[in-house]
């Protein structure tokens, strides 16, 4: 099949969902009201709660959920063949993500702006309010833990990326110092800046002294450096603890000295990144050498497809995101159909790219069966296929494949740190809150709150250790991730299906994905605990606490249904 | 519309967009800079001595106008002090 056709056919399908689906659900379930006077019209500030032109907003809250995340998952699920991958991209865009962002924004717009949690607080109780607390801070938690590995991984693997990525620190700097802090514009220094880090990766490309390799440094890769790790280990370690310094420097600095900056110039790389790839498969039309479906023996698609692609297909972590800013910025209720499920559409299609990117790097199927043969090695080389899917569609724009490949490593990684910051600055901020909740006030401190948040998550990745040595963490905690993701989105889910009870609504659209992720997650972690996590205590006590958690605020809600059902029919009698 | 205004007008929605995100913290962190100004300088009111108040009580008229949009930030409905009747 071919690359743009598969392009295509999924484009329709999310394009019609948005069309028709959305629109049912807009009119007929939520019945937008576009007299009803927003939280950003009613608490206008001008600091949080802002009315905003719909398509900013939906642009903001785009570049908000789209990460790593949804590049990363469908680059492993491939591995069950592209077809379910796929289906489970657009229909789970179409019927459960969109459902959910849209959901979450009206939702927390019809109640002042409220965050997602503090409306668990208000329909289900304040257990509800702090569990959920605690599920967001696991899955912040396992966020920067994935994707600090996932930048360390990168780094060892493509060395000429290193130097592209180190300067956009020191440059970032100098935009927010000269620009930013005399209130100059910084949209022509950011593109300057970009063209600079490029620049460096070309050159870093050809010339091997401007890559950083530090397993060269250390003596190869068979070399046995100090404390008896061998020399990828120990690059790997050297790697975390910059990282982790980075990330405690870039979390707690006002953000227009550094993450302003910074984000400027990501996102031009997002838009140069999309347009490259689009060119490249209009212009090379490759075939998808992908299985159709593929059946393996040692992990089975059920149900851990749907966990492996949370961000892309549904993702509980959009809600923060739709919650906490977008809704108070909306400058009309009817807005939210375009910033909410409209966010979750554009998601969608970078899940898209990311199947198509991996389902056409190979030549043959034999190829793609050799380079995937078994859920571990999907897992550890997803990305790394992606990188090389991507820099082969560059090359029909006539980019040369070493320099294709330096650029895609630099627009991942680039991706990848935007992600573990502003995880590591929410998990600052939600610590703070659980300190409030529970009057430890040491917590609500800035460096006590990010000490707590970097130091948990570096032991995170350093603990655990397989047979892929120190490291492995990050590795590891991929499906606890996503099941910790999945998880809160039908969480939310259940949030909206329980308002829509109340308001007497029709609430299965809602209520199906709700029953369908629920399942599906709380299947998956049982069958992992039960077979592949068993013996792994790490993992262990973490699923066990996710299930808990599950469990219990499971429990909850059918409570306050119960009661509420007795209520109502005490009220007839 | 020329070419060149539309680009312009792409330009400036791009601008705005990449703004966004970082907006409110800014305009925070400038209020909280903005507050603690105004308590260093009208300290008095509050019944912290303050050697300088016959001099900043100059910026009165400044400090008046944002005086209520202060004390509903700080949960306080109505205005607490008498000598300002905003609400």
């Amino acid at each position: 099949m071919s690359g743009i056709l598969l392009a295509i056919i999924g484009m329709i399908i999310l394009a019609l969902g948005y069309r028709f689906y959305s629109k049912f659900i807009a009119r007929r379930i939520y019945r937008l009201d576009p007299k009803f006077q927003t939280p950003a019209h009613q608490f206008n500030d001008g600091v949080d709660f802002v009315p905003t032109r719909k398509s900013v907003l939906w642009a903001h809250h785009f570049t908000s959920i789209a990460g790593a995340a949804p590049i990363m998952g469908p680059a492993i699920a491939v591995y069950w063949g592209w077809l379910p991958a796929f289906l489970w991209v657009v229909l789970g865009t179409v019927f459960a993500a969109g459902v959910h962002d849209f959901g979450a924004l009206f939702l927390s717009q019809r109640n002042k702006g409220l965050s997602i949690g503090t409306l668990a607080n208000r329909l289900i109780g304040r257990r509800a309010k702090l569990l959920f607390l605690f599920i967001i801070l696991l899955l912040l938690l396992m966020v920067v833990a994935v994707f600090a590995w996932v930048i360390a991984s990168l780094f060892i693997d493509y060395p000429a990326s290193v130097i592209s990525v180190l300067i956009q620190i020191p440059l970032a700097v100098l935009i927010g110092m000269y620009f930013l802090r005399r209130g100059k514009g910084i949209l022509i220094p950011s593109i300057i800046a970009l063209a600079v880090m490029y620049g460096t990766a070309v050159i870093a490309s050809y010339i091997p002294a401007l890559q950083i390799d530090l397993v060269q440094y250390l003596g190869g890769e068979d070399a046995t450096v100090a404390f008896g790790l061998d020399a990828v280990t120990m690059a790997f370690l050297i790697w975390m603890l910059i990282l982790f310094a980075y990330v405690y420097v870039a979390s707690t600095l006002p953000v227009w000295k550094l993450l302003q900056p910074r984000d400027y110039i990501n996102a031009h790389q997002t838009f140069i990144g999309i347009a490259i790839f689009l060119l490249g498969l209009l212009f090379l039309n490759p075939e998808v050498t992908a299985p159709t479906t593929r059946s393996v023996d040692d992990v089975s698609w059920l149900p851990l497809l749907f966990i492996t692609i949370a961000c892309g297909a549904v993702s509980g972590f959009h809600s923060l995101v739709a919650s906490g800013t977008s809704s108070k910025q909306l400058d009309k209720e009817t807005d939210a159909r375009l910033v909410g499920y409209g966010g979750a559409v554009g998601e969608g299609l970078v899940a898209l790219i990311s199947i198509i990117a991996v389902g056409t790097l190979f030549a043959t199927t034999d190829d793609f069966l050799a380079a995937y043969p078994s859920f571990n090695v999907a897992n550890e080389e997803g990305l790394g296929n992606f990188i090389e899917g991507a820099a082969q569609l560059a090359t029909g724009l006539f980019v040369p494949e070493a320099i294709a490949t330096t650029i895609a490593a630099v627009i991942v990684v680039s991706f990848a740190a935007t992600t573990m910051d502003t995880g590591t600055r929410l998990m600052r901020y939600i610590i703070s809150e659980i300190g409030r909740e529970y009057k430890a006030f040491a917590l609500t401190k800035k460096h006590v709150a990010t000490s707590i948040a970097v130091g948990a998550t570096l032991i995170l990745v350093l603990l655990p250790e397989d047979e892929r040595g120190l490291g492995g963490g990050g590795y590891i905690l991929w499906p606890l991730f996503g099941t910790t993701n999945q998880l809160l989105a039908g969480i939310v889910l259940m949030l909206i299906s329980i308002w829509l009870v109340r308001k007497g609504r029709n609430f299965l659209v809602s209520f199906i994905p709700m029953v369908f992720l629920i399942v599906m997650t709380i299947y998956a972690l049982f069958t992992q605990l039960a077979t592949e996590w068993w013996g792994d205590s790490l993992l262990v006590v973490l699923g066990s606490i996710v299930l808990a958690f599950a469990l219990w605020i499971i429990l909850e809600a059918y409570l306050l249904f119960k009661n509420e059902r007795g209520d109502k029919l005490e009220d007839d009698q | 519309m020329g070419f060149k205004d539309q680009l312009m007008r792409a330009l400036a929605f791009y601008d705005e967009v990449l703004r966004m995100p970082h907006r409110a913290e800014i305009k925070r962190e400038l209020r909280d800079e903005n507050d603690i100004f105004y308590l260093l300088c009208f300290s008095e009111m509050l019944g912290l001595p303050n050697p300088v108040s016959y001099y900043t009580l100059e910026l009165y008229p400044e400090m008046v106008e944002e005086f209520h949009d202060w004390h509903l930030r700080m949960g306080m409905e109505k205005s607490p002090i008498d000598g300002i009747r905003c609400c």
